[in-house]
């Protein structure tokens, strides 16, 4: 490493809004560490589209970068009408469960399907976190939350099965304890052509720890390692064995023809006509 | 085909009208999802766009159009989308985003036959006051209103030049009717048509959020880093959720921006405005039956005028007002339950009578003699 990593090249001089023991820092951290890893020395090339949601203030306006900040869960669509207009940039879409596979669910799946070149980042707090911590599409069964009081009765989804399955040329999934990891993950996720996603289980000590019976947030840490396995180890298991774990690693890394190739592609057709 | 239409006569259907307008105006990307009485708008620029160097893509929902259209148009692309009542009602959300955040962009809503799904194939008139309202909060729009296949052309360029000189979302408010005829229509000298573009930021300035009436423009990619939000924000959009002082001056100026300017935004044809005994307000297709109805009006010795609105939003108070002066009666035709026609009493202010006569459903239009009857029996009356 030619210059050592400062985060003072990457962020604008304002504090993150997040709550002590928040995961989203951690995914902020580890998106520069990958960053600066890949050679960049500042974030000019990049753009950053995020919704509504506390992870959603990762890149807006803490980076020092073009950044739209867009409504809850459109983060994708605008990603989408900035790749397609500038090819040459890095489009970067940060967004929580809510944003991502809640709201805007099928935007995920649709610019996966399409093999759109952007990375998303999926910061998983398995919880509505900044609403008071409501039930998500992500939360684990029976979990009590502010709207499932008596615990949850709606099995959570695998946002990065679901990607591969659309067409995803990257993903993986990381956790906040497992640093390093999720940096390799990012960097892989930003140097692949074609749609990229990788999702970072997080932890939410206020809205969501605290009401399950963790102490702090660093109880929630030790729980997301021993929960984890890698996908390797989990292709021995059951179904049924696999319910309460999280499986870390890589799902896909594939090449496929993404969708700004096939529009150069489909342009030269149209002007040949 | 060419890369732009060429000057001249051109018989042509009132939605390609419009896309051919786009293209001529700049528009280089198009966002949409299928709708009629819609669709041919997006499938001729389907055609057309990949041949000057735009992209039409069409989207999984109007929600994730109208957010591909946010993220091209600060590309620095001139954009657009097109839908009919039921995607107009999705974009909203976005719509409203636009507003906040000053991208400017064109938003063609075809109109048909509602509430909900309604009868699809089938002109109405009903989305006048969505176009002005649809999106939640303090908000003003500027919305446009065709009656031709030729002011299909002709309001089609105008609204890209409105959006770039306002940093804000038009409506080109058409209907099922002027969207599916074909007439003819004249194409301009290119040379002859005016076309505005976003005023780009000097490399000394950074506040595109405030600072002036309507604040220069950045690109992405540009270097300016730039933080866009549908947030309160200040002059350099950073976010400021609690202050009052910052979303008053905010939001104050974004509907100044069009109040303030809306006599130079009014735009309308008349015909016997200040000096007609029976006046009437009419927009969009159903215009078509008023000027044969004024004309057998005129022909039986009645002094019938009418003003057309060519800009709807913001609502054109002055040449209302003006013909309430001398006209007894004000009658409002609409293919829909009396919106405009609320509006007009609320500027007449009691100065003349106002007459609402309607007709919804079945894309049936007003027939000039309906309208001939009604100019007849109010002049019966006074």
């Amino acid at each position: 490493m030619s210059e050592a990593f400062s985060s003072k090249n990457y962020l604008r001089d304002i504090r993150f809004p997040f709550c002590a023991g928040c995961g989203g820092t951690t995914v902020a951290t580890c998106f520069l560490r990958a960053v600066h890893e890949l050679g960049h020395r500042d974030l000019q090339g990049f753009v950053f589209c995020s919704g509504i949601g506390c992870s959603s203030w990762i890149p807006s306006p803490h980076f020092k970068a073009d950044s739209i900040h867009t409504t809850h869960g459109r983060s994708i669509p605008v990603a989408t009408g900035i790749k397609l207009m500038r090819p040459d940039l890095d489009v970067v879409v940060f967004g929580g469960d809510g944003d991502i596979v809640g709201i805007g669910l099928s935007h995920l799946i649709h610019a996966a399907r399409r093999n759109l070149d952007i990375t998303v980042i999926m910061v998983n707090n398995m919880i509505y976190g900044m609403t008071g911590g409501q039930v998500a599409a992500t939360t684990p069964l029976k979990t009590k939350t502010t709207t499932t009081p008596y615990g949850g009765f709606e099995r959570p989804l695998d946002a990065v099965h679901l990607v591969v399955s659309a067409g995803a040329c990257y993903a993986a999934r990381s956790t906040t304890a497992h640093v390093n990891q999720l940096k390799e993950a990012i960097k892989k996720a930003l140097t692949t052509k074609g749609f990229s996603f990788v999702e970072a289980v997080s932890q939410c000590p206020t809205a969501y720890g605290r009401r399950v019976g963790f102490k702090n947030a660093g109880e929630m840490l030790l729980w997301l390692k021993k929960q984890s396995i890698t996908v390797e180890e989990a292709e021995k298991l059951t179904e049924k064995e696999l319910e309460e774990k999280i499986v870390v690693g890589e799902f896909a890394s594939r090449r496929h023809p993404s969708l700004t190739e096939n529009i150069r592609a489909m342009s030269k057709e149209a002007k040949r006509r | 085909m060419a890369k732009q239409l060429s000057p001249g006569m051109h018989f042509m259907q009132g939605n390609k009208a419009l896309a051919e307008a786009a293209i001529i105006a700049g528009c280089r990307f198009f966002a949409g999802y299928p709708i009629t009485p819609a669709s041919e708008i997006a499938e001729h620029m389907a055609k057309r766009l990949p041949q000057v160097d735009g992209i039409m893509i069409q989207m999984e929902d109007e929600i994730a159009s109208m957010a591909a259209l946010i993220g091209a148009s600060w590309t620095g692309a001139k954009v657009m989308t097109a839908t009919s009542g039921p995607g107009f009602s999705l974009m909203q959300e976005n719509i409203g985003y636009a507003f906040m955040t000053e991208t400017p962009c064109v938003i063609a809503d075809i109109q048909r036959a509602g509430p909900s799904t309604g009868q699809a194939t089938k002109c109405g008139q009903g989305d006048v006051m969505q176009a002005r309202w649809g999106t939640h909060g303090d908000y003003a729009s500027i919305v446009l209103s065709p009656n031709s296949v030729q002011e299909m052309f002709d309001l089609t360029v105008r609204a890209f030049n409105l959006a770039e000189k306002y940093r804000t979302p038009i409506i080109l408010l058409g209907d099922e009717i002027v969207a599916h005829m074909r007439e003819q229509m004249s194409v301009p000298p290119l040379e002859e048509i005016e076309i505005i573009d976003r005023r780009k930021p000097k490399p000394v300035d950074e506040s595109f959020f405030g600072g002036e009436e309507v604040p220069p423009m950045p690109s992405v990619g540009e270097g300016h880093d730039v933080a866009v939000t549908g947030s309160t924000h200040d002059e350099f959009g950073m976010r400021f959720t609690a202050d009052p002082e910052v979303h008053r001056r905010l939001v104050t100026r974004l509907v100044g921006k069009i109040r303030n300017n809306a006599e130079s935004l009014t735009d309308f044809e008349a015909f016997n405005m200040d000096s007609c005994e029976v006046g009437i307000v009419t927009f969009g297709s159903t215009s078509r039956a008023v000027y044969k109805a004024v004309e057998m009006a005129t022909e039986s010795g009645i002094k019938a005028g009418f003003i057309r609105l060519k800009t709807i939003w913001p609502f054109p108070e002055k040449p209302i007002q003006m013909m309430a002066q001398k006209a007894e009666t004000i009658i409002v035709p609409e293919m829909n339950l009396q919106q405009i026609f609320f509006e007009v009493q609320r500027v007449v202010c009691g100065a003349a009578e106002v007459v609402s006569v309607n007709k919804i459903g079945g894309g049936e239009m007003l027939t000039p003699e309906e309208l001939f009857y009604e100019i007849k029996r109010s002049v019966e009356k006074q």
